[in-house]
């Protein structure tokens, strides 16, 4: 196995049977692979989460990152769709689980597939990876320091989106989560809620939190990058990963 | 964290953009991760005209102590204006 991949531009059907914008990395092996449906951050369909799932693609999985923003702003530079999205209250979540479900069924579509899917997010992406995870058959998901699934945003941000603690009954597969402990959204409170509320449920998790790291610290392109943290989190995704979604 | 918190302020003017000059309809105020800056957060602006497309925008992401400044600079020209607008009796 090489894991030699492709990566390229393509149109996948969305919420609604929208045709969005989706950037998809595929080994060039026979397979068959996993799939990973990776959720950009609020920033958005950037370059630094292209690469992330350029890396899966190298690391024999098949991934899919849709363009969440591509009706906002279709075409647009990223920093200027990001910053359209923001100003029109971010993405609706029924939007966004329609959206990962069209980028999991463009990937189960492909002769390489075999047909397990997980998810995932960072920051907002994070919340939407747990979203998904609670609203779709997946196979595995990942939430690396999802804000806003505990705390409800304050009422003057105007948001469509709020906390959903609430869906993590429904939670349909293993959720690892990596945290770090100087980050206020999700807080270390906001964790430990999460972690317990799972662990009522029964629901399959692990968790990791990172001292000395803070919010985004797998941000290789940003001061809250923590190559510690980073580097052994990127261990237990693979890990994870491998368990789950692995043929 | 990210803030997620967003300010809409209507407005009239013009910027300079990627493509020159437009017409600004509005500017969105917000502290949360810049782009660019190389800072966890910074105070951005982007002035804006939606009617135009997401292209038309002029960003700025500046730390929290310049956009203090660059705020009373802005407020003590626009008093200056207000003064050189009253007509002379």
């Amino acid at each position: 196995m090489t894991y030699d991949l492709k990566a390229e531009t393509v149109t996948i059907t969305g919420y609604g049977g929208d045709e969005i914008e989706a950037y998809l990395a595929q080994p060039l092996d026979k397979g068959p692979y996993g799939g990973v449906v990776v959720i950009h951050h609020m920033p958005g369909y950037d370059e630094p989460t292209k690469e992330i799932t350029r890396r899966f693609a190298a690391r024999g999985y098949i991934a899919l990152m849709p363009n969440l923003y591509s009706r906002e702003a279709p075409g647009a530079a990223p920093d200027d769709a990001a910053a359209a999205a923001r100003a029109q209250g971010g993405v609706p979540d029924e939007r966004l689980v329609g959206d990962v479900k069209g980028a999991g069924e463009r990937i189960n579509s492909l002769p390489s597939a075999n047909g397990k899917l997980g998810t995932i997010g960072y920051c907002s992406g994070g919340r939407q990876s747990f979203l998904s995870a609670c609203s779709l058959p997946l196979d595995a998901a990942v939430a690396c320091y999802p804000g806003m699934v505990v705390k409800p945003p304050p009422p003057q941000y105007n948001l469509k989106v709020g906390p959903i603690l609430h869906l993590a009954k429904d939670l349909h597969c293993p959720l690892l989560g990596l945290f770090g402990e100087e980050d206020q959204n999700p807080s270390p409170d906001d964790v430990a809620t999460l972690d317990k509320e799972l662990a009522q449920l029964g629901k399959t998790h692990e968790f990791h939190s990172y001292p000395g790291a803070g919010h985004a610290f797998f941000a290789v392109d940003r001061p809250a990058y923590r190559p510690e943290a980073a580097v052994d989190g990127w261990h237990r995704v693979d890990a994870f990963y491998g368990r789950y979604l692995a043929s | 964290m990210c803030t997620y918190h967003t300010d809409h302020v209507a407005l009239s003017g013009s910027g300079k953009g990627a493509d020159g000059w437009f017409t600004l309809s509005a500017a969105t105020v917000y502290f949360d991760h810049p782009v660019h800056a190389a800072a966890e957060h910074t105070l951005n602006v982007d002035f804006i005209n939606p009617a135009l497309g997401p292209g038309a925008r002029v960003a700025v992401e500046l730390d929290p102590a310049s956009a203090r400044a660059l705020a009373e600079a802005i407020l003590a020209a626009a008093d200056m204006a207000g003064a050189w607008a009253v007509p002379a009796t």
